[in-house]
């Protein structure tokens, strides 16, 4: 046989080391990680990585975090959510410092992912901490459009509905009203299921098919939309934009955090 | 020689050995049912549900619900694995054996082949191989903890293929199509493993 073809064999995903460089308390439950990757792959907006817990005796866990730096950073940014009876999440926000080393692997998954190559409008819908991995595409459209000309900014429009407990269960609240400022084709609208701050004048209720009707554009524009939280939310939201006459083939969906109810 | 890596300050929960034997590598136990999928999750009636199994010539085999219903079921109860983590033990399932669809489509002269693709309603995808699917290893479940299985885990039917991990398992099945050369599924060419044995931690491609 002359020409046997063989694939190449994929990439494997190794075990790495990382470093924490800093962290920021994002809300009272909420941390960011901003980690040094020596050698790391470079990854797209929307993906995760594993990361891999040892202890002394040997035991090992491992759980999986989006990414919340865009792929222009020098360095990782996670973001995780205190689950009270977790395993990993409490030791990632209350015991890891800065200069402790944290094992993990990626970048993973490959669907749900946006860059402004894909172009808009793009839609996001974020529960509680499903906004890490939005937040990663949204810095992203924001350092490509610095540089870009204004025609790119018209191509690539971008809407968020975010939905939170509080103000304050709102991660990178300040980032997020600066964006939506400083950005005329940007626009961040916030719902609170439980608690308001004084002179609230968002919405204030869980998302529901009106809500998205007033927020999303029209179906017949076809905006590209990525839907993560809980998957109470996610199923919700998903089914009410099939609903509302959004292409399913069209809505990507990301789901996070506690399980909630069981089947 | 390097020093194996410890994480500072963690202790971790360790599992009784009867849980940690039953455990894949890197995976914990849930008491819950997590739900994953890509998409909305489709929403098919009983009425235009079928169950198809084709060759590589096109000839089928082809059961309405009714039909389907009527083939002999089995109960299974398995431990799953996602390849997100988390794993759940006795997880107990209603369903036909593949081998049993296998058998009646051979019979209505559907050849079988090395590979087969499960195509599920919302284009979603999964290879396996055909190894893989018979001698009671595979299922399509109806049934979970004796009821219907919802739409939101995979009604009306999924295949259920346990000692894989669980994305091989498809949702909203609706045709198994027989190749001769492997192709990778949905995840499989999003840098998922092609196999996916949750024993060998194969998550990932070059896994």
């Amino acid at each position: 046989m002359d020409s046997v073809l063989v694939p190449p064999r994929p990439r494997t995903i190794s075990w790495q080391l990382a470093t924490v460089v800093s962290t920021t308390i994002e809300t009272p439950r909420a941390r960011t990680l901003v980690l040094q990757v020596p050698g790391w792959a470079g990854h797209r907006p929307g993906q995760h990585l594993d990361v891999r817990l040892t202890s002394e005796d040997g035991y090992q866990t491992e759980r999986s975090y989006s990414i919340a730096s865009p792929p222009e950073a020098s360095r990782i940014a996670l973001t995780v959510e205190r689950l009270d009876d977790g395993e990993v999440s409490p030791y990632l926000t209350d015991v890891l410092r800065v200069g402790d080393q944290l094992e993990l692997r990626g970048p993973i998954g490959g669907y749900f992912v946006w860059h402004v190559a894909l172009g808009g409008p793009v839609l996001l819908v974020a529960g509680g901490s499903g906004i890490v991995p939005l937040m990663a595409m949204l810095r992203h459209r924001a350092i490509v459009l610095e540089t870009g000309d204004a025609r790119m900014r018209h191509n690539v429009p971008a809407r968020l509905l975010y939905s939170a407990r509080s103000w304050d269960d709102v991660f990178y609240r300040n980032e997020l009203t600066q964006l939506a400022r400083d950005d005329e084709t940007f626009e961040a609208a916030f719902t609170l299921t439980r608690e308001h701050p004084a002179g609230w004048n968002g919405f204030r209720r869980r998302i529901d098919r009106m809500m998205l009707a007033e927020i999303a554009w029209p179906p017949a524009e076809r905006p590209q939309i990525f839907v993560c939280g809980s998957t109470p939310l996610v199923e919700s939201v998903a089914a009410e934009l099939v609903e509302l006459g959004h292409d399913p083939a069209l809505v990507k969906t990301e789901r996070f955090g506690p399980t909630g109810a069981s089947a | 020689m390097t020093e194996p890596f410890v994480s500072r300050g963690f202790r971790g929960r360790r599992q009784p050995s009867a849980v940690e034997s039953r455990l894949p590598p890197g995976q914990y136990e849930t008491p819950d049912f997590p739900v994953l999928s890509a998409g909305p999750t489709p929403r098919t009636t009983l009425q235009t549900w079928d169950f198809t199994i084709r060759d590589r010539n096109g000839a089928t085999a082809r059961w309405s619900w009714d039909e389907f219903k009527g083939l002999p079921h089995e109960t299974i109860t398995t431990d799953i694995h996602c390849v997100t983590k988390w794993s759940k033990f006795d997880t107990v399932w209603e369903g036909v054996s593949v081998d049993t669809l296998l058998a009646a489509a051979s019979v209505r002269g559907v050849e079988s082949a090395p590979y087969a693709l499960a195509v599920s309603d919302g284009a979603y995808t999964t290879n396996l191989p055909l190894a893989d699917l018979t001698g009671g290893k595979a299922w399509v479940a109806v049934k979970y903890n004796s009821l219907p299985l919802t739409p939101e885990h995979g009604g009306p039917a999924r295949l259920l293929v346990p000692h894989l991990y669980f994305w091989k398992s498809a949702k909203w099945v609706r045709q198994l199509r027989f190749m001769e050369r492997d192709q990778p599924g949905f995840w499989e060419s999003l840098g998922y493993h092609n196999y996916g044995d949750p024993w060998r931690e194969q998550r990932y491609s070059g896994d």
